[in-house]
């Protein structure tokens, strides 16, 4: 492997920093040269992940599974902060630049020019991210964190207005409260085990003694609640919906990876610290990640259908998505790990992909900010008040004939009908939980079962939107101007391909979860093969 | 020493969480200060408490690393005051955008009743 192919790894976070710092340096109405540093920026992105993603797919020189570490600084693990790209963190990488990008593109139509600094924040929300899912450091991981959710703070009031303004007080609030129970379980993890490296945490797990061991695991469940919450896992989940459904529509899109994060957390922590070679505390847990997890599938359903809006109902899909990964998470069965996994790649493009489709139905509804309500001066003109001069890109025909039919590809995808990706992912789930070893047990005919009505409950509201969004008879065609064709058909051309590749696919994610199961190998990556 | 350190933690955990818990955003943003307070006392004293030993290691040649007090966790909090501060400054300007909209200090942004 040649030099500059290591340094592939830093890549995710540095290049959206560069690029976000230097658009804060040029003038406000730049917008042309910005939206080109930010498209061209995540073009690149999405070649670096899925190179990642490849090599990682690879493996090993010798073919076998193995985490690339990237040592920032030449200082080696456990003293340095190590960058990791093994099978989850490359998935996840090459998941956020794909929806990133997609959405993106959608706001180049009018949103980003809705209020100030969007590319910037957008730019740093993504290195957020990409930081988050790739560092090996638990502190590290705080600060990426922060990085992340200090810029969602800014994209979820982008565009201003009551709306986003009441949402986005409620947002803040719950995520400072989260991320000081965070740094409770950092700290605590560390003054039990005295190290912040995951790695080096999981190779002293077994080793705690017992006096400790109680106190390790309160850290542990106290930082797992930090994530649950930023998982929207219930009963810690009810920010969600209302915050994502004020979200402007782009920025939604993008929202629908955040919650990802969390669970990417839990199942990398959960898998890394309980294995089975953790001793004493194997599994911990588990039965409260099943439980969780459960109760958000039915929360999430249940929302879906009692949801009035498309974008209600989406931040509910999301949801449902992140419960049926942590409920999965709880089993332990990797080749159901895998299937989530592969279940949560598809259906989280496709919440995204419903974002953007429930923004175009609902425009014109959509008070965008006033000056009037303006509180700094710094803020902007009404950018939507002479619609035609400001929108981008031509209005396209047979918009109505295009938007009926991502939304069907979208819901199709939500719900888990064949043939698309998500039914795939779902019985994938299924057949691993029928013939694992933990088959038959009440647990795994419970998750299928609500699995199953979740499903079912999906159908049902989107069932009821897609009438009511495409089959009025009173139905002005939706204006779709060609940034905004480009990014939906984009997303729902990915999903495609998900499941047209869906064996490759699966096979990855299968893998990942075999990987993740015997973390042995991750941790002699990290810590080199001194031990 | 540790029963003063605590007492404070103890303290400012339960004004904070009952400031949290109150209506008005100046109340919660003042909670939420107080509780970020609690949090790095905490992560200090996870580091194991000690007197008179700096972190910070002095002079050349081989060292003693018992004479000096943990430094991860000084680092630590140092970190974590720099991202809070910068997000209750944040937070207040969410704050004073809320209640210039909506004309209200309530977290519903409107006045219970109405």
């Amino acid at each position: 492997m040649t030099d500059w192919q290591d340094h592939l790894i830093v890549v995710p976070v540095v290049l959206p920093l560069i690029a976000a710092a230097t658009m804060l340096l040029l003038k406000e109405q730049r917008y042309g040269l910005k939206a080109l540093i930010s498209l061209l920026s995540l073009i690149a992105l999405v070649g670096v992940a899925y190179t990642l993603l490849h090599q990682a797919a690879v493996g090993g020189p010798a073919g076998d599974d193995t985490a690339r570490i990237y040592n920032l600084g030449a200082w080696s693990a456990p003293f340095g902060i190590t960058l990791v790209a093994d099978r989850l963190s490359t998935l996840m990488l090459a998941l956020t630049a794909t929806l990133a990008a997609g959405g993106l593109m959608f706001s180049y139509a009018r949103w980003d020019r809705a209020g100030p600094r969007f590319h910037a924040l957008y730019l740093l929300l993504v290195m957020g991210v990409n930081g988050a899912v790739l560092t090996g450091d638990l502190f590290n991981l705080f600060v990426f964190f922060e990085v992340m959710l200090a810029a969602s703070y800014g994209l979820l009031l982008h565009g201003s207005g009551e709306k986003r303004v009441r949402a986005g007080l409620g947002y803040v609030a719950i995520n400072l409260t989260a991320s000081l129970f965070f740094l409770i379980g950092v700290s605590l993890i560390y003054g039990v085990t005295g190290a912040l490296n995951m790695a080096d945490i999981a190779s002293k797990v077994a080793s705690i003694p017992d006096p400790d061991r109680a106190l390790f695991h309160i850290g542990c469940a106290i930082l797992g609640v930090a994530f649950l919450v930023k998982a929207a896992a219930w009963p810690l989940g009810f920010w969600l919906p209302g915050a994502y459904a004020a979200a402007s529509a782009p920025v939604a899109a993008v929202f629908a990876i955040l919650s990802k994060v969390g669970v990417y957390v839990i199942l990398r922590l959960a898998t890394l610290l309980f294995s089975a070679d953790a001793g004493v505390s194997e599994g911990f847990g588990n039965t409260w990640l099943l439980a969780a997890g459960v109760a958000t599938v039915v929360f999430g359903a249940a929302g879906m259908v009692s949801a009035r809006r498309l974008e209600g109902a989406a931040g509910y899909a999301v949801m449902v998505s992140s419960g049926t990964v942590l409920a999965i998470a709880g089993t332990t069965v990797p080749q159901a790990v895998g299937g989530a996994l592969f279940y949560m790649s598809a259906s989280t493009l496709a919440a995204g992909t419903l974002f953007l489709i429930a923004e175009i139905l609902a425009r014109g509804e959509d008070a965008a900010a006033s000056p009037d309500d303006a509180v700094f001066d710094d803020e902007y003109d009404d950018p939507f008040a002479a619609d035609d001069v400001h929108e981008v890109g031509r209005v396209l025909p047979a918009s109505t004939a295009f938007l009926g039919g991502a939304f069907i590809l979208a819901a199709l995808v939500t719900v888990s009908l064949p043939p698309l990706a998500g039914f795939a992912g779902k019985l994938s789930i299924f057949v691993a939980l029928l013939s694992g070893d933990g088959a038959m047990s009440p647990a795994s005919w419970t998750l299928i079962g609500v699995l199953t009505l979740s499903s079912f409950a999906a159908l049902i509201a989107l069932t009821r939107f897609g009438v009511a969004g495409f089959w009025r008879e009173d139905a002005v065609a939706p204006k779709v101007r060609s940034p905004e064709f480009l990014a939906i058909g984009g997303l729902v051309l990915c999903c495609l391909w998900l499941s047209a590749g869906a064996a490759a696919g699966l096979t990855y994610a299968e893998k990942t979860g075999e990987w993740l199961t015997s973390p042995k190998a991750y941790i002699s990556a990290v810590l080199g093969d001194a031990e | 020493m540790e029963l003063v350190l605590a007492l404070g933690i103890g303290v400012l955990t339960a004004a904070g969480v009952w400031l949290l818990l109150r209506p008005r955003t100046f109340q919660v943003i003042i909670g939420l200060s107080l509780l970020g307070y609690a949090v790095n006392l905490f992560i200090f004293a996870m580091g194991r408490l000690r007197a008179g030993a700096p972190p910070v290691l002095k002079g050349e040649g081989p060292v003693n690393p018992a004479a000096y007090a943990d430094p991860v966790p000084q680092a630590l909090v140092l970190t974590a005051i720099v991202i809070s501060f910068a997000l209750t400054a944040l937070f207040l300007v969410v704050l004073l955008t809320s209640r210039g909209i909506t004309g209200s200090d309530h977290i519903d942004g409107r006045e219970p009743g109405e």
